[in-house]
């Protein structure tokens, strides 16, 4: 089932074009990463979903309805850049950004007392925007975006500006939302956040999807066959006589009689064909496939562009 | 709830609530007050204790000449120059007129001696007495009875009186009609000013705290532009209200403690009379009955059902350019090159407007009154010499066509400008903002 389906959206700007024909679909209940370089047009898709501007060809569906004003209340949109009212308090602003968004007022007072519970943050009810810090404010800001309890969310860069600990707090957040039956799309540069918690991405670069999946499969697809075996026990040294279709690629002593090795192996070969040649040279500790990790999917895909990119 | 409401509603709220709206609104009539109140209450106090001053007078040309009043009782000495200085600081007498004989037969210096500062009207008051004396001998030498010239001056009273195409005649003022207009054309560019100033903060606000973001994700642009141009209004309207009726309140309470003698003499009464009372006078009979003419020529209904509609047409038509130029920058230096076009037919309004009140009737008065730019600022000032119905009808469905102009061009400047940030815009731009889709 496809929450959103967006078909060859087309956005130009007066001297350059944003999106070139972007279709994406993003599974109802999943977390899609949408990911690319600064500038490959990410935002300008983000904004016409919030529809904050419209694209100048192509159709946006929300749960199999083409996009419209009245689902604005069933978004909740964290911008990259955060902003808040610096002078409003931070209670009053909550209730009025919540109320925007069509919640009733007694209904989100009740609902932002749950939050700021959870959040341990009530003592900050009554103070002012401007008196947090940072890490405070970006708090406040996520509750603002989940308030309405959208049934799609999207988050430009969560992440940045929290310290590992409430990094922590936030990815279990957004993980119980998703249980709870949010779908969410998520826009960031940090890849390991992405193996973490993407079920689905999709890379766009210059306005251009150049990829798209679940991450699972992504990095299946592009494996090198690469595999790391820990050693220990050593008895005597292999590598001129690894079989047909394996090379060697690295070797690292460790300690008197460990080591640990990187090979190949040529597609057709079987993985376990090579567990069972090593099997007398040592007691074997750990065996495992290299995936490439989406980092160096990223840099691999962008640079084969031949794209200057800058994260 | 509507969400444009609610933004107004915010809008209003937080800017009400500010310490800085409400002591403007207080101190703004008290300031207002003690302008007028002060005078007034210096001069009572200054009449407390009666002033002696003698007059050495070496020329005996002005004998008799000063007169006690209820402030100075002169008294005429012939002493030493120097013990008379004595008595002074002794405080024998509080001033010395010291008249020394004249180089050329004529007197025309003197000199007052004090120990402490001498008073302005003490030195006016002595300087009118002997200039009169010396005007007097100088006419009598020449064969001119003084007299005669006195009773040559006289005062003209010319009344003004209007027609109207019912036959009827009114007295009218045309010091009153040139007050009026030049006061509430004033009070709306000052209004159209301050607060659309106040709307393009806001807004210049909104950008750059990054919250705009959040909010055109909930709101349509041109949603949240309408929220906080009509919740300004609002502002604006509480606090020209609140200052109408503080000033009224505190006149009351004026007048109440010091009488309505007190009250004729503020110098806001005087000009309501167009300058024709001295201050010192008691309003009598006669100008109170004049105040109620004056009061009765003048079509309140028209000045203050067109003043409203001036203000807040006026202002909407203003206050969506401002917001346009908040959402075009990125910080408040970066708004002078657009706020000078946008400012200039005000300014230019205010400036004519002297112009306006010699010749209200003429076609540069009528073309500005038409321009909606300028409409709201000389429409007022021709008001209260009247102005057909007609006209009046044409300018203010003109301002309002005017002002969904603006709102609509704003509307498209914003909607692009709010989320545009880093670049240094020009006409040129925005011109290109204006025929985006």
């Amino acid at each position: 089932m496809q929450f959103i389906q967006i078909q060859e959206v087309t956005k130009a700007y007066a001297n350059h074009l944003a999106l070139n024909k972007v279709s994406l679909s993003v599974p109802k209940q999943t977390i899609y990463g949408l990911l690319g370089p600064n500038g490959a047009g990410k935002t300008s898709l983000i904004r016409i979903i919030n529809q904050i501007t419209a694209p100048d060809s192509g159709q946006v569906f929300i749960d199999g309805e083409l996009l419209h004003a009245k689902h604005i209340a069933h978004i909740g949109y964290l911008p990259e850049e955060r902003g808040l009212y610096k002078k409003m308090k931070v209670g009053e602003q909550a209730l009025y950004l919540a109320q925007l968004k069509g919640v009733d007022k007694k209904v989100a007072e009740k609902r932002l007392k749950l939050w700021f519970e959870r959040f341990e943050i009530m003592g900050w009810w009554n103070r002012k925007v401007e008196e947090l810090s940072k890490g405070m404010q970006q708090k406040i800001q996520f509750v603002v975006t989940v308030i309405h309890e959208p049934k799609l969310l999207i988050f430009d860069e969560p992440f940045s500006g929290f310290d590992p600990i409430n990094v922590n707090i936030l990815k279990e957040e957004i993980l119980r939302l998703r249980q709870e039956g949010a779908t969410i799309i998520f826009s960031t540069h940090n890849m390991s956040s992405v193996e973490e918690l993407c079920d689905n991405i999709a890379l766009i670069n210059n306005g251009n999807k150049i990829l798209e999946g679940s991450v699972r499969d992504i990095r299946q697809q592009y494996r090198t066959n690469t595999f790391e075996v820990h050693l220990s026990n050593v008895s005597s040294f292999f590598d001129e006589a690894l079989p047909n279709g394996f090379h060697l690629i690295s070797k690292t002593a460790s300690g008197s009689d460990e080591m640990n090795v990187l090979i190949q192996c040529d597609p057709h070969v079987k993985a376990n064909d090579l567990l069972s040649f090593l099997l007398p040279f040592g007691q074997i500790v750990s065996y495992k496939e290299l995936l490439p990790s989406m980092h160096d999917i990223f840099i691999q895909q962008i640079e084969s562009q031949n794209i200057k990119i800058s994260i | 709830m509507n969400k444009t409401l609610l933004i107004l509603q915010r809008e209003y709220l937080t800017r009400v609530k500010k310490p800085s709206f409400i002591i403007m609104t207080f101190l703004g009539p008290l300031l207002m007050a003690m302008l007028m109140i002060v005078p007034v209450f210096l001069a009572t106090l200054s009449d407390s204790g009666i002033k002696k001053v003698a007059v050495l007078d070496e020329t005996d040309w002005f004998t008799g000449k000063f007169e006690n009043d209820e402030n100075y009782i002169y008294t005429y000495v012939n002493e030493n120059l120097d013990s008379l200085k004595a008595k002074v600081l002794k405080g024998d007498y509080n001033t010395l007129v010291y008249i020394p004989e004249p180089e050329l037969n004529i007197p025309v210096n003197a000199m007052l001696f004090n120990a402490k500062q001498a008073s302005l009207s003490l030195k006016s008051s002595i300087r009118n007495t002997i200039k009169t004396e010396v005007e007097n001998r100088k006419l009598l030498s020449s064969g001119i009875d003084p007299e005669v010239i006195k009773s040559s001056k006289t005062n003209i009273n010319i009344q003004t009186i209007k027609l109207e195409n019912d036959g009827k005649e009114s007295k009218s003022y045309t010091e009153v009609d040139v007050a009026l207009g030049l006061i509430t054309s004033i009070l709306i560019y000052f209004f159209i000013f301050m607060f659309g100033a106040l709307v393009m903060r806001g807004v210049i606000e909104e950008k750059t705290s990054r919250i705009i973001e959040v909010m055109v994700s909930s709101v349509r642009p041109f949603q949240l532009m309408m929220g906080k141009i009509t919740g300004i209004a609002l502002v604006g309207l509480t606090q020209f209200l609140l200052w109408v009726l503080l000033t009224l309140g505190i006149y009351s309470i004026f007048a109440l403690i010091f009488g309505p003698e007190a009250v004729s003499q503020l110098p806001v009464g005087n000009n309501m009379m167009g300058q024709s009372l001295d201050s010192g006078q008691i309003a009598n009979n006669a100008q109170i009955n004049e105040i109620f003419e004056v009061i009765h020529s003048i079509n309140f209904g028209v000045i203050i059902f067109s003043f409203l509609i001036y203000f807040i047409g006026g202002y909407l038509l203003y206050a969506a350019l401002f917001a346009a130029i908040g959402s075009a920058v990125d910080n408040e230096a970066d708004t002078q090159q657009f706020m000078l076009p946008v400012s200039i037919p005000l300014i230019l309004g205010i400036i004519l407007s002297n112009f306006i009140v010699n010749n209200p009737d003429g076609s540069v008065a009528f073309w500005l009154s038409m321009i909606p730019l300028t409409s709201p600022v000389i429409m007022m000032v021709r008001i209260p010499f009247g102005v057909p119905y007609w006209e009046i009808a044409l300018s203010m469905a003109l301002l309002i066509m005017g002002f969904i102009f603006t709102t609509w061009l704003a509307a498209k400047i914003y909607r692009t400008g709010i989320l545009m940030y880093g670049k240094k815009v020009n006409y040129k731009e925005l011109w290109k903002w204006i025929r985006y889709q």
